[in-house]
């Protein structure tokens, strides 16, 4: 018997185990976490591993998952995981079930709450902002922007940097006398929400004629795929004009433009403005806790902001788990809250904490409460 | 590449033995039964002889797994289309057929046509075609007619490797240097000896059709590249000795070569155009992603692949959804058609020829 027969059947045989092994473990894969034990009212503490799964906006990834790591030291026994699919990605599935908490920057839609299954809570968790960035050789100083002028430039109205309206707010400025380029998001994205809802509010154009969307259809201007993509196609052509998110924004140096607020100041984007304009909104705050911040009145609010959410069911099924969810939750907005500043999110205001406290607090298992129960 | 029927014979029977003697772990008593399904015929599949029993347990068995993956194959193919028929079919009631007519694309109004995006499709593969073809036929001609062996190596592995590269690693160098460079140097010039054309007007960015239509152009030229010359690599060497002895020159004798591989060539020019059809990240970087149709290629568009890899992961609304699902329907339907009629054409170029070598 020659070599390469010898060879040649052993790489059969390797085939053909490979085969069957794939056969057997599509078979035996069982589903990680699903099968937690039953009516185990203080399972949480009886060493066993809890496992929860998280899913939703990629615009909080990076804070959840700093969250996940520290609290992971902390309570060794529970571990998360948080897949950042995009917040429709999170809706879908905390309705779907398939995951213990979704995330999402928009509120979810009265129709979409409808849809679900059970009761959802929005838990607030940080807020995030959105900046006007470009690209303009000369231009030294911070562009100034009134509500008016960013909803004309995104319609198409106002076509060249030199427009007299653009000129009206940035005196000195050298503006060059060219075609502005729009840059805007081309995939879903919270971020266009928060920026389109605040156009909407500020435009009675703009709402009629394009709306309040993820994905709306755009008067004018080029799309780019992510925040990236968007910086990208600005960086590389003169003249260009987009928005991103804050903290994309600064970590990547971009010049950002001041915009003027409802107050009739011109605020220059940052945590501090931010969660401003959270603050002077919390009087309004609705019992479930779903608004929308943009255009605030405080006088050094920044006026394109949100809040960002996790959603969770109220009432959980399984005890261990909500309790474990319910205790990592507030965690997080009490001392998680401390590592967004440097991760460039701005921070609940304390009134916030107390209204989303109030939430957690809410959420039960079985008719009792889970929050009550340590 | 050639005698793809009596290759595949060896390798049946080869296989067979292997497979009797590790798997029922008995050796073969002698060489495997000659009378298989291919049989005499060789290239007439018979039933009732592949379904006969051969006195070969292995034989056997070792057809149903083959006949098992081919069903499969179909079977997935079927389900794809099944289920995505079945996920649409609020936007196929909805829309009907002016889904492919419509030319609004409003999530905020529910309102979807798809026609910019089969547009955008169908341009940015074309002019990537009409830079691919003659780029790799040159470089294959090249490599398999003219270049000294230690020359044609590195080239052929250089086409390789660029094939290898992450389509997203092409779109961020399209961003970052493509653009840029057709913005500074190729748009401009195209705008001022061309700009009669409606092809050639409007604002130059560097973002749009053309930008689009270029990186499928060097992502697809690798592929071409490589089928091309293992065609002419497969075109026997008594060819190019008989036109070079009647006389004929270097190029002449490169022109019986190429009729000789016609069909190879446009296989693997279907080959590209199916990857240029279906690229996804790339050209989602450069297109500039709006759903418009202008005579221009300056100006931006969108492709099919583009607007499900943008806009799925957050449609959350149900007609939303069974849109964008109905266009990826289309999508299929797309490639389907293109790949038939560039069947046809293949048909039409070689019915006349007897070529020897096939690659398709």
């Amino acid at each position: 018997m020659s070599f390469s027969q010898k060879n040649s059947r052993a790489i059969s045989a390797l085939l053909c185990v490979a085969m069957l092994s794939l056969f057997l473990s599509g078979c035996s894969g069982e589903r990680v976490g699903g099968g937690a034990l039953p009516g185990g009212g203080n399972a949480g503490d009886s060493g066993g591993a809890i496992r929860l799964q998280g899913a939703g906006a990629t615009f909080p990834n990076p804070l959840y998952q700093k969250w996940l790591s520290e609290y992971g030291k902390l309570n060794p026994n529970v571990r998360i995981d948080y897949q950042s699919i995009g917040s429709g990605g999170g809706i879908k599935q905390i309705q779907a079930q398939t995951v213990d908490f979704g995330a999402s920057d928009a509120p979810m839609t009265d129709d979409e709450i409808r849809k679900s299954p059970g009761e959802l809570l929005h838990v607030p968790t940080v807020l995030g902002a959105v900046v006007l960035t470009y690209n303009l050789q000369g231009v030294e100083q911070p562009l100034k922007f009134s509500p008016e002028v960013i909803a004309d430039i995104f319609l198409g109205k106002i076509k060249r940097w030199d427009d007299a309206r653009i000129k009206a707010d940035n005196a000195g400025a050298s503006l060059p006398a060219a075609d502005i380029t729009v840059v805007h998001r081309s995939d879903g994205s919270g971020t266009t929400a928060v920026f389109t809802d605040y156009l909407s509010k500020v435009s009675p154009e703009w709402k009629e004629k394009v709306g309040a969307d993820k994905s709306p259809q755009w008067p004018t201007g080029q799309g780019g795929k992510g925040n990236e993509g968007v910086t990208g196609q600005i960086k590389q052509q003169p003249n260009t004009i987009g928005y991103v998110e804050l903290a994309y924004a600064v970590q990547n140096r971009l010049p950002v433009a001041h915009i003027k607020n409802s107050a009739g100041n011109f605020v220059e984007p940052s945590i501090d403005a931010v969660t401003a304009a959270a603050a002077a909104t919390t009087s309004s705050l609705p019992e479930d806790l779903r608004t929308s911040i943009t255009n605030p009145t405080g006088a050094d609010a920044y006026p394109i902001a949100s809040y960002t959410y996790i959603l969770a069911y109220k009432e959980q099924k399984d005890a261990a788990k909500g309790k474990a969810l319910v205790d990592f939750l507030w965690w997080g907005i009490h001392d998680g809250e401390r590592f967004a500043k440097d991760l460039q999110y701005a921070p609940l205001p304390a009134d916030v904490v107390k209204r989303a406290e109030a939430k957690i607090n809410s959420i039960t298992s079985g008719g009792k409460t889970l929050r009550a129960a340590q | 590449m050639i005698r793809i029927d009596s290759s595949i014979h060896l390798f049946i029977e080869s296989t067979n033995q292997c497979f009797n003697e590790s798997i029922l772990m008995k050796p073969s008593p002698v060489t495997p039964n000659p009378a298989t399904a291919y049989g005499a015929s060789a290239r007439r599949w018979n039933w009732r002889r592949a379904l006969a029993p051969t006195g070969n347990a292995g034989d056997a068995i070792f057809r149903g797994l083959l006949f098992l993956a081919a069903l499969l194959l179909l079977v997935i193919v079927g389900a794809m289309v099944g289920s995505m028929a079945s996920n649409s079919a609020l936007s196929l009631k909805r829309f009907g057929f002016g889904f492919l007519t419509g030319q609004t694309w409003n999530p905020v109004r529910d309102e979807f046509g798809a026609l910019p995006f089969i547009y955008g499709t169908v341009m940015s593969s074309l002019i990537a075609l009409f830079i691919a073809v003659p780029l790799s036929l040159g470089v294959a001609i090249f490599l398999v007619e003219q270049a000294p062996r230690r020359l044609a190596r590195p080239i052929a592995f250089l086409v390789e490797l660029l094939a290898a590269i992450p389509s997203v690693v092409y779109g961020l160098w399209g961003i970052f240097v493509l653009a840029p460079v057709l913005r500074e140097y190729v748009e401009p010039p195209l705008a001022r000896w061309l700009g009669w054309l409606p092809l050639f007007q409007g604002t130059v960015t560097g973002i749009g059709l053309l930008t689009g239509g270029v990186i499928l152009a060097i992502m697809i030229t690798p592929i071409i590249t490589a089928v091309v010359r293992d065609v002419l690599t497969a075109v026997p060497v008594s060819q190019r000795e008989a036109a070079l002895a009647l006389g004929a020159t270097k190029w002449e004798t490169t022109r019986v070569v190429l009729a000789n591989a016609a069909s190879g060539i446009a296989g693997a020019i279907i080959l590209g155009l199916g990857r240029a059809i279906g690229e996804t990240m790339a050209v989602t970087m450069v297109i500039g992603n709006r759903p418009k149709i202008s005579a221009s290629l300056f100006e931006p568009s969108y492709t099919i692949a583009s607007v499900i890899a943008n806009e799925f992961t957050e449609a959350t609304d149900d007609l939303y959804l069974s849109a964008l699902v109905e266009i990826g329907l289309i999508l299929f339907l797309v490639t389907f058609i293109v790949n038939g009629i560039a069947k046809l054409l293949v048909w039409s170029v070689t019915r006349g020829t007897s070529g020897t070598a096939r690659a398709t």
